[in-house]
């Protein structure tokens, strides 16, 4: 998993790289000082579920498999949320500002890096549903603790890139 | 475990029906065979690659031929270029990797079977995807059309505009899933070495080959991901209207290029390394001399590692960045010189003073350390930028760098076929046929190469599908045409040799060279276990403290 965290970090390098490259190099509107309003409520969700999928890792270790099951449950409802907040403000975006992936640089750049890491959110939350439906099926003792902390070393990971994607797209970027 | 069941069951493999042993290739998750499965499919794409190469010289053999049209010939090279890269080079190395590193540090397989069958066929359907073009390029309808836009597709030659149809479209997703299949092999070899050694086989212990595997597995890492990211942009841009690479919107062209080298010259060394793992593995053993500078040979291959990630822009010179980052570019691009003459100082130190075989294996090897060394120079006259304004885009550069990949790696890889062929199948190839095929290669390797200097110090551009008489370009074509086909006749040496040995050549048994690490311990071809007991090492060269009780090695380590 750390093998696969560093080549997806090189991908999302070269994202971040190229959407900080073409910042300001926008022909046409709409700019992201017009658009983008940072979606701070959304960010403290998705920050907090690496807290609530950490301490679900520890109740399993110490076999508490009720808190283990809701403190999952907690992390995919505030992923859920997260990716929630993403479709809403590309709707936002979409509708009420006419910005698409082809209307400008910025549309092109935005929505790829912010596109890649929703699609990454996406992929965690399915295989965090799969160990769910197995905890529920009474299929995640103990004994498999190590396995559900390397998903969540995934899902740190993709913590870690909303950090720098938030910071490049709403603070850097604006 | 499932797979534990599936691989013996492989074993009595030989006495099934056709149909059953063919299901059993086909849904096989033990390394060994999935390295014979990746390097069988670079050989064939080998073969397919190589009859571009000859299109291509038979067009340029003499001025205005007209063998190929034009459209064809871009073609040629484009196909030519994208499938010796991706879908023999790695892939062969992949499958040299896959046999040997569990064998070397005394595992019973990979860390991960199931995926290692999985990358390896992402990475041959890549291939497939890549030739299917040939038929799908414009949707089926009339005469197909592949990929024309260079191997390295530079915008805009990649939007839309310029390349209709669906031949990049093949291009990209090919490239696209065979990196998928890269990466996965590439974790997979990480995880294997980092946690499946044997007892005693310290990180300090292991063999170079297991030791280079390691740093270009992570080279892979981070060098082929950069080309996905590229190649999901190029799709956006295709696809989705997006502006990327666009110039219209405002987009950059120089941006693909960035991200291209950014990938494709740590890739060189990604090819290299393995051609050097071979290298640190054959010389030693038919010198009958201990590795010369062990750790400093480690040490030197995580500087290439390192150093040769930033480097990438000295392909572009000419596209006119600022003095700063050509001279920086410049700069490193020779320090990475350092430690890879450090590498073939040690090459030669453990070649000297030894009692040397001039066995087929160790030929190829020689014949790497000389031609590798010239393709080293001249690559270092490219790095000074005033002397590369002049050559960039010119036959120099393609002498250069086949300089690199076929009188480095192939021949490396060729010294690995010699070496490792008692190994896998039980049978030694003929020396006879080896030494004519060694020779043959190598005056066609020179013919060819060492002649396709000048036409490029001329001023011959690459990629151009012919050209005027009289500018004393037409004999040195001829001459270099001439030598592609001494190689193609050698390459058919070689194969027949492959074939007729196979069920011909003599019984090799365990260590027909007399070697020291540990698959040569096991049986040839190894049982599906590998090891009936999980070996102990105490040294380097566990099979030399076997063989010499009284004399182990690990009182000098």
């Amino acid at each position: 998993m750390a093998g696969l965290i560093i080549a997806e970090s090189a991908i999302f390098t070269i994202f971040v790289v190229a959407y900080l490259f073409y910042v300001g190099k926008s022909l046409t509107g709409p700019t992201p000082q017009e658009v983008l309003e940072a979606p701070i409520f959304f960010t403290i969700c998705l920050l907090s579920s690496s807290l609530t999928i950490h301490f679900a890792g520890k109740s399993l270790e110490r076999g508490k498999h009720g808190a283990f099951l809701i403190l999952w449950s907690l992390t995919i409802l505030l992923g859920g949320l997260f990716l929630y907040g993403t479709g809403r403000e590309w709707r936002r975006l979409i509708y009420e500002r006419g910005l698409t992936i082809s209307t400008n640089l910025f549309g092109t750049t935005y929505y790829s890096l912010v596109g890649l890491h929703a699609f990454h959110v996406t992929a965690g939350l399915f295989m965090l549903s799969m160990v769910l439906i197995f905890g529920l099926a009474g299929r995640v003792g103990a004994d498999q603790f190590r396995r559900v902390d390397v998903l969540a070393l995934y899902w740190h990971f993709v913590d870690t890139v909303w950090v720098v994607v938030f910071t490049v797209v709403y603070i850097v970027g604006r | 475990m499932s797979s534990d069941a599936m691989a013996i069951r492989n074993v009595e493999v030989g006495s099934l029906p056709l149909v059953e042993t063919l299901h059993g290739w086909l849904t096989t998750v033990d390394h060994k065979r999935l390295g014979i499965l990746y390097i069988l499919s670079a050989l064939l794409f080998l073969a397919i690659g190589g009859v571009e190469a000859l299109i291509i010289r038979i067009q340029l053999m003499r001025s205005h031929n007209d063998f190929v049209s034009p459209e064809v010939f871009n073609r040629m090279f484009t196909m030519h270029g994208t499938t010796m890269i991706f879908f023999v080079a790695m892939p062969i190395l992949f499958g040299f990797a896959n046999y040997l590193v569990p064998l070397m540090i005394g595992a019973r397989d990979m860390a991960f079977p199931r995926l290692n069958a999985f990358s390896f066929w992402l990475s041959f359907l890549g291939g497939l995807l890549l030739y299917f073009s040939f038929l799908g390029g414009s949707g089926l309808y009339g005469a197909g059309n592949a990929p024309d836009v260079g191997w390295w597709a530079y915008a805009p030659l990649g939007a839309r505009a310029f390349s209709p149809g669906h031949s990049s479209d093949y291009w990209t997703f090919a490239l696209l899933v065979s990196g998928f299949g890269s990466i996965g092999t590439a974790i997979n070899i990480i995880a294997t070495v980092l946690c499946m050694r044997c007892p005693g086989m310290k990180l300090s212990r292991m063999p170079l080959l297991v030791w280079l595997n390691l740093v270009m597995a992570g080279m892979v890492l981070i060098a082929i991901t950069p080309l996905s990211a590229a190649q999901i942009m190029l799709v956006i841009d295709r696809y989705l209207g997006g502006h990327f690479f666009d110039t219209q919107a405002g987009g950059s062209a120089v941006l693909w290029m960035h991200f291209f080298w950014i990938f494709g010259h740590p890739e060189v060394y990604v090819l290299v390394i393995p051609a050097f793992a071979f290298l640190s593995e054959i010389i030693p053993v038919f010198s009958r001399k201990p590795i010369f500078g062990y750790p400093v040979m480690v040490a030197a291959t995580v500087a290439i590692g390192l150093v040769s990630t930033s480097v990438w822009a000295h392909h572009m010179f000419t596209i006119g960045m600022n003095s700063y980052a050509n001279s920086f570019f410049a700069i490193t691009t020779m320090a990475v010189g350092v430690p890879t003459g450090i590498k073939i100082f040690n090459w030669i130190g453990t070649m000297w003073g030894g009692r040397i075989q001039f066995k087929v294996p160790m030929l190829f090897c020689i014949g790497f350390l000389f031609q590798f060394l010239i393709a080293g120079l001249t690559g270092i006259i490219q790095a000074a930028v005033p002397f590369d304004w002049q050559l960039s885009l010119s036959y120099f550069v393609v002498a250069h760098f086949h300089y690199v990949i076929v009188g480095g790696i192939l021949f490396a890889l060729f010294g690995a076929f010699y070496y490792w062929y008692p190994k896998m199948t039980g049978r030694m190839l003929s020396e006879r046929l080896g030494k004519w095929h060694f020779w043959l290669f190598l005056i066609g390797f020179h013919l060819t190469f060492d002649v396709m200097h000048v036409p490029g110090l001329l001023g011959m551009p690459r990629r151009i599908y012919t050209y005027e008489p009289g500018r004393g370009w037409d004999t040195l074509n001829l001459i270099i045409s001439i030598g592609a086909f001494i190689q193609a006749i050698a390459i058919l040496v070689f194969v027949a040799n492959l074939i007729i040995s196979y069920f011909k050549g003599a019984k090799a048994g365990n260590d027909p060279w007399d070697a020291w690490t540990l698959e040569w311990s096991t049986s040839s071809p190894p049982p599906a276990y590998n090891f009936a007991t999980v070996p102990v090492v105490a040294s380097r060269r566990p099979l030399w403290d076997l063989k010499h009780p009284e004399d182990p090695d690990n009182q000098y380590e």
